[in-house]
């Protein structure tokens, strides 16, 4: 089998992500989710405080910016607890 | 399955609050072991993907959507306690950027989302894999099984902590029934999902799927077998 490089990995997942955020996420059923819907079926929805976001709702553009606001965090998290190489500990 | 502010009384959204932190503590310090040259490059879009694919409603029955939760697919993907990181990084933009969470249940949440079905994909996943045999072919249908099986019990979860500090007064076993049908149902498409991700990787680059490495290992042995005979 012909060995598909990391970067081309790397780079089909980060694209699918923002094309998934970005476009097909118009798509997306805006019915209310599981717990949502049970909320408001057994009468305790109007508990819910809401407030707002720092970006408001979702759309293409704020999926986006989310996508890569997580890419960046997660991104950044993982890099910095990571194993290092024993050259890597040394130096 | 978002859990806004409100839902639960402070004493229970502080004490699962805790429980997150400490969960998150350990994942820091046990992520260190999963993360290696092949799995830190993927742990960051993992968490992408994940938080990109949680916009992708999709319906359940009438009136009514589910999204993907991604636990056990970034526990196969990148390891339980890197899982643990990424899925909990995803929550907390979504409750801080878009307000989708509440604050105060941040802490319920990363229970629910990152921890429970990361322990729960990943305890499934690797049952599946000691007693099925080992193709990598199954791998995917492994953890899909143990993503399907994640949600109805995160929503139980839920439904435990409701029954100790919910805000409303719904009886146990009418909460439980209903939470537990609806995230069934949506459990499908977690496992659905799963298996589409993890098999599109696997497809290409086996070897970047964490979850994939005791299957590989044992192939790669029979592969050389007969070089050394």
């Amino acid at each position: 089998m012909r060995r598909v490089a990391t970067r081309w990995v790397v780079l089909g997942i980060a694209v699918l992500a923002l094309v998934l955020a970005g476009v097909v996420s118009r798509f997306a059923d805006s019915d209310p989710d599981g717990l949502t819907r049970v909320s408001q079926d057994h009468g305790f929805a109007h508990t819910e405080k809401g407030r707002d976001g720092l970006l408001g709702g979702y759309s293409g553009a704020t999926g986006v910016l989310g996508v890569l606001v997580v890419l960046g965090l997660a991104g950044g998290v993982t890099y910095a607890v990571r194993r290092r190489r024993p050259r890597d500990e040394q130096s | 399955m978002h859990v806004p502010d409100g839902f639960l009384d402070a004493p229970t959204s502080a004490a699962t609050g805790a429980v997150a932190v400490a969960a998150v503590g350990v994942a820091l310090l046990k992520a260190r072991n999963e993360l290696d040259d092949k799995t830190a490059p993927m742990a960051g879009l993992v968490a992408a993907f994940i938080f990109a694919v949680q916009m992708l409603n999709f319906p359940v029955g009438t009136g009514t959507s589910g999204h993907l939760m991604g636990g056990a697919l970034a526990a196969v993907l990148v390891g339980p306690w890197t899982g643990v990181l990424c899925v909990s990084v995803v929550l907390l933009v979504q409750s801080l950027l878009f307000a989708d969470g509440g604050i105060t249940a941040l802490g319920t949440n990363i229970v629910l989302m990152a921890v429970t079905t990361v322990l729960v994909g990943w305890i499934a996943f690797r049952l599946l894999q000691a007693v099925l045999p080992k193709r990598l072919s199954l791998t995917p249908v492994q953890a899909g099984i143990g993503a399907f099986a994640s949600v109805p019990v995160a929503a139980s979860v839920f439904v435990l902590l409701y029954a100790v500090g919910g805000t409303a007064d719904i009886a146990f076993h009418t909460l439980m029934t209903a939470m537990f049908g609806v995230h069934t149902l949506i459990g499908i498409g977690e496992g659905v999902i799963t298996c589409l991700a993890v098999g599109a990787i696997i497809g290409v680059r086996p070897d970047l799927v964490y979850g994939a490495r005791p299957v590989l290992a044992r192939r790669e042995l029979v592969i050389k077998k007969p070089a050394v005979a």
